[in-house]
């Protein structure tokens, strides 16, 4: 049945995508496989439009892996690429162990109270990202509130240094993606039956075993998707560690753009970025399942 | 999950807040500090919003954002309710994976992926530069969230009442301006003003896209804080920090208005019966 109303509807967003999601990775990927040049654009080899099938044949022939070679022969990318996915772990495990309580203490204080309290754990996400990260200059520098306050109260004689090491990058992680920890987990909370636990403590379980036994398993859902949440994200962050983060923090986000803007090198940006989206493709992968399972879960 | 409110739980309740909302505080009450030096307090001050409207690179910047923002999520919210529609009410087509694969996707791919490969295109287009690029940047990736948010309350609603609307002769057109659209609206404006937010927010993907005739005003707020605190930036978020606690705010206790209204509509009709 051919629908012309219908036709439309599909085509538009469809090609709208097509051609400003797709194409562009398209490009990467091609410009991944060129060499750099000191030309505009700074690559190499370029594609002449008006040379027909010999003209495609020299572009094919003119690409190579050499930049992914560059790339694995270089310490600094492993290095880089290795540091990102670590440092997202450790923010995964901080934000959890920050978050949980927030949503447990959330599910568990009363009905009335609780919108409120959603709104307060979103309204920071609405806020600038950008000043939400700034905030923390303040803070964690040698001269900065944190360190006013410790000094005049005694607990260290000399500041401490924070401001431009991975500890202020992992504040600044934690701080700035709780939201995607928390609501998931009070998602799961919320609807947790209050009964069950009951019933573990009527047969014996203490209160933590209670906790351990049956709330954190049936809130595992949320926890998964929350790790998911934060992980994905940060493994290409570029603000915080840029502005957080010191010269030894290593992130491939913040490799990419440099690589780009100061180096000029867009072949081997482009090869940063394609790797960077296959790291990530597994973990898209895996979390994609588990909200399908999820879902089909709730049904 | 309603049981014993313990110690335990008010006390994580308030460390978490205060986590949350005492670095803004810092923030904003530094805001109004007398001196340059953004640590050091000497004194009440409101000289750095002065010097913050005096200062025409801002301004200019936080013009240029603004229309960014309109455009885009304006452009997103068609595109995205659009998407939603088909995704959720037209079937199967050919293609549809790789349809839901480039909804998906960019809500998970990094900031400077996505930046990084809409500049590549926009160059072997031989595109200048500048305001549109960004604004056709910013409508691709908002328009996947806005497609979100709208398909899951299309998923929610009664689908016969567009069925009625058409058995009652209504063309398909006027069954989606007079049935469906009225009801998903909420969640269109909710897309919309969340398409608004998300380029407002923007750093990386303009920063890649745009060329020198367009700063917006994070890479504005970016390049400055670069070089260190500075007290002007502390009046800029202040001003932007209110202006979303306003509007979050607001809108939250506009909608709860309006369920206590239905409510009571709905009270007054069971009673006339």
């Amino acid at each position: 049945m051919f629908n012309p109303r219908r036709l439309f509807l599909i085509l538009v967003p469809y090609s709208w995508l097509f051609f400003l999601f797709l194409v562009p990775f398209g490009i990467v990927l091609k410009i991944s496989l060129s060499d750099a040049a000191l030309s505009i654009p700074p690559y190499t080899p370029q594609f002449d439009p008006e040379g027909g099938w010999a003209a495609i044949r020299e572009l094919f022939s003119g690409f190579d892996l050499e930049n992914f070679i560059w790339l694995s022969e270089d310490n600094l990318y492993w290095k880089a690429y290795l540091s990102s996915v670590w440092i997202a772990l450790v923010s995964v495990l901080l934000t959890l162990l920050v978050g949980y309580p927030i949503a447990y203490a959330m599910a568990r204080s009363s009905e009335e109270w609780r919108p409120t309290l959603l709104m307060l754990v979103i309204l920071p996400f609405w806020t600038s990202f950008l000043i939400r990260v700034y905030a923390w200059i303040g803070i964690l520098g040698s001269n900065g509130y944190l360190n006013q306050l410790l000094l005049w109260s005694g607990v260290i004689d000399e500041p401490l240094v924070i401001l431009n090491t991975n500890w202020a990058v992992y504040i600044g992680i934690v701080y700035t993606y709780l939201p995607f920890m928390v609501l998931p987990i009070y998602a799961t909370l919320e609807k947790l039956d209050g009964d069950l636990l009951e019933a573990a403590e009527d047969l014996g379980c203490s209160r933590f075993q209670a906790f351990w036994l049956v709330t954190v398993p049936l809130s595992r859902p949320g926890i998964i998707a929350g790790c998911f949440l934060v992980f994905i994200p940060v493994v290409g962050e570029f603000v915080i560690p840029s502005l957080l983060g010191g010269s030894k923090t290593l992130m491939i986000g913040k490799i990419l753009w440099d690589e780009f803007f100061s180096n000029r090198d867009w072949p081997v940006a482009s090869a940063v970025a394609v790797v960077l989206l296959l790291i990530l493709i597994i973990p898209i992968i895996l979390f994609q399942r588990q909200q399908q399972r999820a879902q089909e879960a709730e049904q | 999950m309603s049981r014993r409110f313990s110690w335990f739980n008010a006390t994580s309740l308030t460390l978490g807040f205060v986590f949350l909302y005492l670095p803004i505080l810092i923030l904003v009450a530094y805001s109004f500090n007398q001196s340059k030096l953004v640590t050091v307090w000497a004194g009440f001050s409101t000289k750095w919003y002065g010097e913050l409207f005096q200062n025409q690179a801002f301004m200019d910047a936080a013009i240029v954002t603004l229309k960014v923002a309109v455009v885009s999520s304006t452009i997103a919210t068609i595109l995205g309710t659009m998407a939603a529609y088909v995704l959720v009410r037209l079937g199967r087509f050919k293609g549809r994976t790789l349809f839901s694969g480039m909804i998906y996707a960019p809500l998970v791919v990094p900031d400077v992926i996505v930046g990084l490969s809409l500049l590549l295109l926009f160059i072997s287009l031989g595109m200048g530069r500048g305001v549109t690029t960004i604004v056709l940047a910013h409508a691709t990736f908002s328009m996947c969230y806005v497609s979100v948010v709208v398909s899951s309350r299309l998923v929610s609603f009664d689908q016969s009442l567009e069925e009625a609307a058409l058995d009652l002769g209504c063309t398909p057109w006027d069954a989606f301006r007079s049935v469906t659209l009225p009801i998903i609206a909420p969640a269109v404006i909710s897309g919309w003003l969340l398409a608004f937010t998300l380029s407002l927010d923007d750093l990386v993907i303009a920063s890649f896209v745009s060329g020198p005739s367009a700063t917006t005003l994070p890479m504005k707020i970016f390049s400055q804080v670069r070089l260190g605190l500075s007290p002007e930036i502390n009046a800029l978020s202040t001003i932007m920090i209110a202006i979303v606690t306003v509007g979050v705010v607001s809108s939250s206790l506009l909608n709860k208005r309006a369920t206590v209204r239905r409510l009571r509509q709905e009270q007054d009709a069971l009673k006339q019966s």
